[in-house]
């Protein structure tokens, strides 16, 4: 007789076209690690990200990371619209971890018994074993930890993807972050000058399909589990019913709206581990824009609109000019405005009438 | 509850509902279940200071709205609860109303309702008692709202070589407000009545006026031009915003910060001629 455990291990891998790599032991050059400088990060919710060096300090070390899986109910909307959340250390999306190009990500995932699911973690900046995902497959009251070597400097996305069906639900459930890899020697521009940012944040974007009922209301449900065969019908027809930032439609706004100063260069971090978007800063522009996400390649300079493909992060480097409220938007304006993709900026500083003025203030047209 | 003796006459009619037989209506050939009109509270005449609606220039830039005392001169009849779901799906079933995209019905106040749906319910109201109903404007509607009134969010007034600061200044006093979205439409009576005696004022539902959005130069303290636009109108509720007339449903989103009108709704004003008369003939006609 199985154990309930037993049963989820056993239906995620028959679903799972990756059984077969197993659980391979890590047994890379692990001689050479050990002597490494190792590193303890604690990780904090977005849009904010852990301190760390922008160029990096002395040679190749091991950054190790820890995240618990937390599956629970969140709010998604102001109207209460409730996700059965599956998440990554309890935030949607994931939190962002920095580390530079050569060192190691070293990250223990924790799957608590109090969760009824399987999870494990694909990350896009790592080589081999499906991102990690075959070598990562927690079960409740499990947990695992994986190394791998930076070896590539960019925006990268990370994604639960436990085998076949479960992947694409998972990720829609919320289970997405990303994982930023500096250049040892800092951010550069177009012409390979050193650039740096006073300020980062990691926005995470979720196309979110949440079944309604027979009058049109949004369903709750009791558990992921619950949920599963209305989700996917509403996920196979590929229009989302949110589409929102960090989680919740208005989560960086109003309390939590991000703030800068004018004269300030802000990093935006910008992932979506599922689907398309194109974010534009109302009013302001990206200077140096990593659109890929890939910091190898030069950035786009003086974008209006940047273009993150579906599974993947990319990320933009703006140095605000003129106060005042901004909107961050997913520049599909019904999905920014009627699905939930805003987010605000309040910049402090002062105005600058060369850049722009009301010459005129609305008055009775002159006949 | 506690009533303000100078302000309040008395609620027309103990009872909740006056029921106005079919006879009464203007248009004979309409049939069918008495008209219900909910209880009425009548204000007395009265003077008080009002922020004015609309946005508003002096020397060339945005000021905040100028405080004007306005006096309301004749005894003011408004609705004492919003026009309720089952009230307005009357209208519906007469034909002269759209259905509502309301997330309740029932016993609960008509939401997601346009300007335009509530303009039809009162057209269709006064044809079927033959009286006169109306949206308030936002005079009366801020004396019936009393101290519950709240104008618009408050932008300060600003730096005129800086117009950022205004627009901070709005956003961070919305924020501090920190009212929570609160989308479900509960029981007439719910958010209790006022100091004078009217229900619900500033609560989950906002209410339209027949005041229109206008652009006002200001000279001195007093508006000296004022250029309105009739497509949108004064909402009026946890605080004063403006609405396109055909909107439904007032949620934010883009630019906007955090306040949007949880639902739009609306109650009348009866145009009296002679109140006490025609409560005395309503009362008859039970």
């Amino acid at each position: 007789m199985l154990t309930r455990r037993e049963a989820l291990l056993g239906s995620v891998l028959t679903a799972a076209a990756v059984a077969t790599l197993g659980s391979a032991p890590v047994m890379a050059a692990a001689k050479d690690v050990a002597g490494l400088p190792r590193e303890k990060v604690t990780l904090v919710a977005p849009p904010f990200v852990h301190a760390h060096d922008q160029v990096a300090k002395g040679g190749p070390k091991v950054v190790e990371f820890t995240m618990k899986i937390e599956e629970k109910p969140m709010d998604i909307d102001a109207d209460g619209t409730q996700l059965n959340a599956m998440t990554y250390n309890g935030s949607i999306p994931g939190p962002l971890m920095v580390v530079h190009e050569g060192d190691y990500l070293e990250l223990t995932l924790i799957n608590p018994d109090t969760n009824t699911l399987a999870h494990n973690i694909d990350f896009h900046a790592a080589t081999g074993a499906l991102g990690g995902g075959g070598l990562t497959l927690v079960n409740p009251g499990e947990q695992v930890t994986l190394r791998f070597k930076a070896t590539r400097p960019g925006t990268f996305v990370y994604h639960c993807a436990p085998g076949g069906a479960m992947i694409p639900w998972h990720v829609v459930s919320g289970m997405s972050g990303a994982v930023m890899v500096l250049p040892r020697d800092g951010l550069k521009d177009d012409k390979g000058k050193p650039v740096h940012y006073d300020r980062i944040y990691y926005i995470g974007e979720n196309d979110f399909y949440i079944p309604r009922d027979e009058q049109g209301k949004f369903k709750k449900y009791d558990s992921a589990g619950d949920n599963y065969d209305d989700t996917v019908k509403v996920m196979r027809g590929l229009i989302p019913t949110h589409v929102v930032f960090n989680g919740k439609a208005g989560s960086l706004t109003g309390q939590n709206a991000m703030k800068a100063k004018v004269g300030e260069t802000v990093l935006i971090v910008h992932s979506q581990a599922n689907r398309d978007t194109r974010p534009h800063l109302i009013g302001g522009h990206g200077d140096f824009v990593w659109e890929g996400g890939k910091f190898a390649n030069p950035p786009a300079k003086d974008m209006e609109t940047w273009f993150i493909r579906g599974g993947s992060a990319g990320a933009a480097l703006y140095t605000f000019r003129q106060p005042g409220v901004y909107a961050y938007v997913n520049h599909n304006l019904i999905e920014a405005v009627e699905l939930g993709a805003t987010a605000h900026f309040t910049v402090d500083g002062s105005w600058d009438d060369d850049l722009m003025m009301q010459v005129e203030p609305p008055k009775a047209i002159a006949s | 509850m506690s009533f303000d003796p100078v302000f309040t006459f008395g609620t027309i009619a103990a009872a909740a509902l006056i029921g106005l037989g079919v006879s009464h209506a203007v248009d004979g050939s309409q049939s069918g279940a008495p008209v219900a009109v909910g209880e009425l509270v009548v204000l007395a005449p009265g003077s008080f200071n009002h922020s004015q609606p609309g946005e508003f220039l002096k020397d060339n830039h945005p000021a905040p709205a100028p405080v004007l005392k306005e006096t309301i001169d004749t005894p003011l009849e408004i609705m004492k609860f919003q026009v309720s779901a089952t009230d307005y799906d009357r209208c519906v079933s007469d034909g002269a109303c759209k259905a509502a995209d309301s997330r309740r019905a029932g016993n609960v106040p008509a939401t997601g309702v346009s300007f335009t749906d509530a303009q039809a319910y009162a057209n269709w109201l006064s044809a079927r008692t033959g009286e006169t109903w109306r949206l308030p404007t936002d005079l009366e509607w801020a004396y019936a709202a009393g101290e519950r009134f709240r104008a618009d969010i408050e932008a300060g007034e600003g730096d005129p070589a800086d117009p950022a600061r205004r627009w901070l200044t709005q956003y961070r006093n919305e924020v501090a407000l920190g009212r929570k979205s609160d989308p479900e439409p509960r029981a007439p009576g719910s958010f209790g009545l006022n100091s004078k005696g009217v229900a619900d004022i500033a609560g989950n539902v906002w209410e339209w006026t027949s005041t229109c959005y206008a652009h006002a130069t200001m000279s001195g303290g007093g508006i000296a031009s004022s250029i309105s636009n009739c497509g949108v109108h004064v909402v009026e509720g946890f605080h004063r915003t403006y609405m396109s007339n055909f909107i439904r449903d007032g949620k934010s989103g883009g630019c906007a910060v955090g306040t949007p009108p949880d639902n739009l709704g609306f109650r009348l004003v009866h145009d009296h001629g002679g109140f006490l008369q025609a409560a005395v003939r309503r009362l008859g006609l039970i």
